[in-house]
């Protein structure tokens, strides 16, 4: 058997030309190029003459020309159904942050909390969290969306019999009730003072680290930097007056005004996605743990370091660097994952513009692709961003 | 273990026979105190955990099964039974969550095409088994022959695809998603990995791009806009354009659980083959590959299983898997409202697939193990 390889390549004319590795290599690139361009071109191709067939242009000025004319449950900036489509798919993308930022950190801690029991001691415990982890990573995450939705639904009562939680917190099956706090003049101060503190804190973790490096005594500066600062937070609210009031939901005929109200779809999309992303968290927590050999345990027992400052200064720091990467692909799905609003009504940015404006335009082409690029662009920054962190992160090795 | 040596007597150093252990260190005192008892916190986490486990069992417990309604015509003849969950919305509707509108006269179809994949798995699944080699070609013929049980035609009568449903759609969705991505996915790895500039840059961007959107939106391609890339009045079956999404996009995930394979592959194998003149395509055949899937087989098992439960994604674009059966039920005003037990079943077969498959990926991987990793772990 020939198998030419880069040496060969400097008598070309010994071998035949389809022997030749490079002139294999050009030609099956070439190859592969010309294929997948005529079949993008013979797609375009297909998609103009269907166009054309059908009447339909390919543009975008249907975002800002047309109002979108329809209403969304939950706006985070000002909207009604006279605003164009453009600003509904913008009040989605919002819904969509929204829901992806609270359930990352609802998915966080929840895994680290679990990943963690799932190491613990004691035997009845990591069995809990076992079940748990399992239970969440072997259910599919749609269904998980409905169930919640129809636990919320169909078990928690009306608004009239809300359950209360010290009568500012109610929850209904038309929502979530909390208070929402009210800023009144005189708070500025308050976060002045607050500011203050935290600039004062870092000041003094740096002294007591410098202090450490010069003299190697450690005195915990930043732990009494903190209470001083809270200390003097609370003093600057009260001296301010208490400059912020609480909006309680009240009952008023058939609905509770006043306040923030949770709506169902938020609560059970959340929660869902939390629930479902945190078993894989935890999984990668307990896997990132073990991960970091025994022997640095010991070593670290044996010059003297307590039990906390080695979780803290020799095994966290190194179980992160396995931790961070599939930690920021579990984010990556539960964003995607968020998608699924669209089942319980959610209005994200699948359910405004790939749903009602994709349905009330005739647009496929443009909302979908538009759809897409958006979500692309997310994945891929926050991939690149965490491509840099790993470069920063890695071992260095001989 | 020696019996108990006489108390008086004294030993010369080093001879003293082997006592057995305290008392309180074996047996189940020994164990409770071990893992449950060793020190106060851990007592109370005990005692949190077994008040926690009191107050699941004392809620669910009674809901779920001894307050239960299994037989009854509708939600309010359910309510008049028993206080607890209504399980007669599953019972009554069994058929439909596991066919779907599939007619029943012709229900034996799915469930030969069934038992035949239990059949054609057990030579994939398990290496001992006698002429596997014969029978592993058998299991590549398998998806076809099951394509034709289920869908009809030569001698069988046709049964349209928008008749599927339940189970046995997710079965459909789950078996042709992995055979399809299986090869797919390979490919895709070898070209992202490959000296080729052309090769690896498409291949990149093909798996960038299908990790990078949501699969509900490649779904609504499917099914709103697929149509448009094909030439004028051409169309093919909506359940054939999602297996072919579905595929593809499993085929992407996949690729990256094989890369990390690819990865793990030192420089000398590759090297190794080129000195005893393999040529490359052997080599990746017969060296590389072998050794990579070993070493993705966890990663792989995880985009399956992934791609399983995401079948359930197709009801969205108005497939009847499951949860459109479950759906389509509780919209029927007889069972209004009783969304928690009939998601918690579908729920119940999912896990249970689930479990099982990640059980056999880690006996799978226990078994391959050829001892390169590294010293288990406390």
């Amino acid at each position: 058997m020939t198998a030419p390889s880069a040496l060969s390549s400097g008598h070309a004319g010994t071998v035949r030309p389809w022997r030749n590795e490079n002139v294999r290599t050009v030609a099956v690139q070439i190859g592969v190029v010309l294929a997948v361009f005529g079949i993008v071109a013979w797609a375009i191709g297909n998609v103009a003459a269907n166009f054309a067939a059908l009447d339909k242009t390919f543009s975008f000025r249907f975002l800002w020309e047309l109002p979108a004319g329809y209403d969304i449950n939950q706006r985070l900036i000002s909207y009604t159904n006279q605003d164009s489509h453009l600003r509904a798919a913008l009040v989605g993308l919002l819904n969509t942050g929204l829901v992806a930022l609270v359930g990352i950190f609802l998915a966080t801690v929840l895994g680290f909390a679990v990943g963690i029991l799932r190491l613990s001691h004691n035997w009845l415990v990591s069995r809990i969290a076992y079940v748990y982890v399992e239970f969440t990573r072997n259910t599919p995450v749609l269904l998980l969306i409905l169930l919640w939705h129809g636990i919320i639904i169909n078990t928690l009562p009306h608004p009239r019999q809300a359950l209360s939680f010290g009568g500012s917190v109610f929850l209904s099956n038309r929502g979530f009730y909390v208070p929402s706090p009210v800023i009144e003049p005189g708070f500025w101060w308050v976060v002045v003072v607050f500011c203050a503190g935290l600039l004062g804190v870092a000041l003094l973790y740096r002294h007591g680290r410098r202090q450490m490096a010069a003299t190697g005594i450690r005195k915990p500066y930043a732990l009494y930097g903190t209470g001083l600062a809270i200390a003097a937070t609370v003093l600057a609210f009260y001296a301010a007056g208490a400059p912020v009031t609480l909006d309680r939901p009240a009952l008023r005929g058939f609905n509770y005004q006043g306040g923030v109200t949770l709506i169902p779809e938020f609560v059970a999309l959340t929660w869902a996605l939390a629930f479902y992303t945190s078993g894989f968290i935890a999984e990668n927590v307990r896997s990132g743990i073990i991960s970091v050999d025994r022997g640095q345990t010991d070593a670290a027992r044996a010059l003297g370091l307590t039990a906390n400052r080695t979780m803290k200064l020799v095994i966290l720091p190194q179980a992160m660097r396995v931790i961070v990467p599939p930690l920021t692909s579990s984010y990556l799905d539960l964003m995607k994952n968020s998608s699924l609003a669209i089942a319980i009504g959610y209005m994200d940015l699948v359910a405004t513009l790939g749903g009602i404006t994709l349905t009330q335009t005739g647009r496929e082409m443009e909302t979908m692709l538009l759809v897409m690029a958006i979500y692309l662009a997310i994945s891929l920054s926050i991939s690149w961003g965490m491509n840099i962190y790993n470069r920063r992160q890695r071992l260095v090795e001989r | 273990m020696t019996a108990h040596p006489p108390p008086s007597r004294s030993y010369p150093p080093g001879e003293h026979p082997d006592l057995p252990p305290p008392p309180a260190t074996t047996g189940i005192p020994g164990w409770l105190r071990a893992n449950l008892f060793s020190s106060p916190f851990n007592s109370l986490m005990t005692v949190l955990a077994v008040w926690l486990i009191y107050l699941f069992v004392d809620a669910a417990g009674g809901w779920m099964i001894f307050d239960s309604v299994l037989h009854a015509d509708s939600r309010v003849a359910c309510q008049a039974i028993d206080s607890g969950a209504c399980w007669a919305v599953v019972t009554t509707r069994l058929d439909q969550f596991v066919y779907g509108f599939y007619p029943a006269a012709e229900r034996w179809r799915p469930n030969l095409a069934f038992a035949l994949l239990l059949a054609a798995l057990v030579p994939v699944l398990f290496s001992a088994v006698p002429m596997r080699r014969a029978l592993l070609w058998c299991a590549a013929a398998y998806p076809f022959v099951a394509a034709w049980l289920i869908h009809g035609g030569f001698g069988l009568p046709v049964v349209e695809t928008g008749r599927y449903g339940g189970f046995m759609l997710t079965l459909i969705i789950g078996v042709t998603g992995i055979s399809a991505s299986l090869p797919l996915g390979i490919l895709l790895a070898l070209g992202r990995q490959s000296k080729l500039l052309a090769l690896r840059i498409l291949s990149t961007a093909f798996i960038e791009f299908s990790r990078g959107v949501p699969l509900i939106t490649l779904l609504f391609v499917a099914s709103t806009m697929l149509n448009y890339f094909l030439p004028p009045g051409t169309s093919f079956d909506l359940l054939v354009r999602v297996l072919i999404m579905v595929s593809l996009f499993a085929a992407a995930y996949l690729a990256e659980a094989v890369r990390g394979g690819l990865q793990a592959i030192p420089r000398g194998q590759y090297e190794a083959a080129e000195a005893l003149g393999l040529s490359r395509w052997t080599t990746t055949r017969r060296i590389i590959l072998p050794q990579a899937l070993k070493i993705a087989i966890p990663g792989m098992v995880n985009v399956f299983v992934g791609l399983y439960k995401d079948s359930t994604l197709v009801v969205i674009i108005g497939l009847l898997d499951p949860l459109g059966i479950a759906r389509a039920v509780l919209a029927d005003a007889k069972w209004n409202g009783l969304a928690t037990e009939t998601y918690l079943f579908v729920a119940l077969f999912f896990f249970l697939s689930c479990f099982a498959i990640s059980r056999y990926s880690l006996w799978l991987e226990r078994r391959l193990a050829t001892g390169h990793q590294r010293a288990s772990m406390p």
